[in-house]
């Protein structure tokens, strides 16, 4: 079992979400989070450009069974890029992951996720 | 003939001879009305703000304020010209080369004893409202500058000539005797038909309606409406255009009707689901106060409570059936004021005041029956529909192939805040 961590732009949620579902992916988790990579965001806030130092990212954790890695990491791959690629677009990390425990009936391993 | 009864509240510009004092109390109730109506803007854009999903909260507002910045340099330039200057074009508009950018009314008393700034400012928060109100029938996938281009044309073509016609006391609709006190017909039917006319050219949003789209906040949703609920007694109560018996009425019967409205579709609510919603019961409020707008001047307090339980009901049900046909009217522009609008337009008839009927009918020389006004009322609702529908689809499409109206897919999903405007409305909630 492997945790599928992803943090990619608030924009592409809808995209990536879309691509996940469509690989028969649909147990996940999505929260806001902010944090800093090497792109430099822009708004605009009455006219004046404005580069915060923290940018808001989505964070997406997917727990799965070693055979949905790759899948996965796919489908975010090809969802979650800007135009072909782009500074920002952000990164996906994986970790082992030691037990996996369905609180409703106790299950463990595997078959829980 | 029975318009006479009626023409005594919008004294648009029968100024008599002689110059004409201010009336301190009439104007001070005008200027506040004003305030009142333009407060209903903001006001919207925060009902239509929460119905959204976080990433268009600030497109969604927009459009309402930008109606605000829009149709507020329309009216003075040409819009109070072509709304209330005498027939031009056969009664198509009307035209006075005085209104032309309010040049000409720097001295103006109206013979209702209110300066004509006033009023003019006072019609201008109504042609600015219609316009946003429309916005949320096609929200959440329209390109800002289509929409710009849509109001701006929408206002000139549609509603200044709808107006002219109800409002304007040579309108070929006001000498009909077509009741419509504070925009039932003009501003909401219209805004209602427009929408729904746009809601199917455009079609639906992406993803709709097989994804969830929940509101990004319903307290911003409950505090719109309340600011709405308010507004509107300027809305109704301002268009007696005076500071009197008539105002005092179209409060009452505003204030009940509001709340019988939110009453009643609490109660079809908790019998339907079980649960009363809070989305439900500020449809309701909206429900009772679109219903009673052209109703307002001409109803009892019972009467108008009968038209606020009857137009929750039916806009209910309404709601109910586009859900079913699955056409993406996306914040129930038509469901809500499109419907309660039609309804509170025609079945006034059966609920007006007695001495207002008696008058009637001794204009019309014997007797006159609410069948003979509900045939009045329905030329008047019918022609409504049929001209802000018509020219609404032409606008639409001619928006959609010049600069475009419909948003491209990909700015959609990733939202109107950030890819049209280069913000984020939620943005505080994440740490920068």
């Amino acid at each position: 079992m492997k945790l599928v961590t992803a943090i990619i732009q608030p924009d592409k949620l809808d995209d990536v979400r879309e691509a996940l579902i469509a690989a028969e992916i649909t147990r996940i988790t999505v929260s806001r989070v902010s944090g800093h990579g090497r792109s430099v965001n822009q708004d605009l806030y009455r006219g004046q450009v404005v580069a915060p130092n923290l940018l808001p990212k989505v964070r997406l954790d997917i727990a799965c069974n070693d055979a949905f890695v790759e899948i996965a990491v796919e489908a975010i791959l090809q969802a979650a890029r800007h135009n072909g690629g782009r500074i920002g677009d952000g990164k996906i990390f994986i970790t082992h992951l030691e037990e996996c425990i369905r609180i409703r009936t106790g299950e463990r391993g595997g078959d829980a996720i | 003939m029975i318009f006479l009864a009626f023409a005594a509240l919008f004294p648009v510009y029968a100024q008599s001879p002689a110059p004409c004092a201010v009336d301190s109390g009439a104007t001070a109730w005008m200027l506040t009305s004003t305030a009142f109506v333009l407060l209903m803007i903001p006001g919207l854009a925060m009902f239509y703000g929460g119905l959204v999903r976080t990433k268009n909260v600030l497109g969604t507002m927009m459009h309402s304020f930008a109606a605000m910045a829009i149709v507020g340099v329309l009216w003075v330039v040409c819009g109070y010209a072509m709304s209330f200057g005498p027939n031009t074009l056969g009664g198509w508009i009307g035209w006075k080369k005085e209104y032309f950018f309010l040049s000409g009314i720097d001295t103006t008393i109206l013979s209702a004893h209110v300066p004509e700034y006033v009023f003019a400012m006072f019609q201008g928060k109504f042609a600015m409202i219609t316009p946003a109100l429309i916005a949320g029938a096609f929200a959440e996938r329209v390109s800002f500058r289509g929409y710009c281009l849509f109001i701006t044309l929408w206002s000139l073509l549609v509603y200044n000539p709808l107006c002219h016609w109800v409002w304007a006391s040579d309108g070929f609709l006001f000498k009909l005797g077509t009741i419509d006190f504070a925009g039932g017909t003009v501003v909401h039917i219209a805004a209602g038909v427009s929408g729904l006319t746009a809601a199917l050219y455009l079609g639906a949003r992406r993803g709709y309606p097989k994804t969830a789209m929940n509101p990004s906040n319903l307290v911003m949703t409950l505090m719109g409406a309340g600011l709405l609920w308010v507004g509107w007694f300027g809305f109704n109560a301002g268009s007696s255009v005076s500071s009197g018996l008539d105002t005092a009425r179209a409060l009452a019967v505003t204030q009940v009707a509001a709340a019988t409205g939110a009453a009643m579709w609490m109660v079809i609510e908790a019998l339907q689901h079980n649960k009363a919603t809070s989305l439900g019961i500020v449809s309701g409020i909206l429900a009772g106060l679109v219903v009673i707008t052209p109703a307002a001047g001409v109803v009892q307090p019972a009467g108008a409570m009968a038209l606020a339980a009857v137009a929750s009901l039916v806009c209910y049900a309404s709601i109910q059936i586009k859900n079913r046909m699955g056409y993406d009217d996306s914040l129930d522009v038509f469901g809500i004021h499109g419907v309660a609008g039609l309804l509170g337009a025609l079945f006034l008839s059966f609920f007006i005041r007695p001495a207002w009927m008696a008058e009637a009918a001794d204009k019309a020389g014997g007797s006159w029956t609410a069948w003979q006004q509900l045939a009045v009322q329905s030329a008047g609702v019918g022609l409504t529909i049929l001209y802000s529908g018509l020219l609404s689809l032409g606008l639409v499409v001619l928006v959609e192939k010049t600069v475009g109206f419909r948003l491209e897919s990909k700015l959609e999903s990733a939202g109107m805040d950030s890819s049209l405007h280069g913000e984020q409305g939620y943005g505080l909630i994440n740490l920068s």
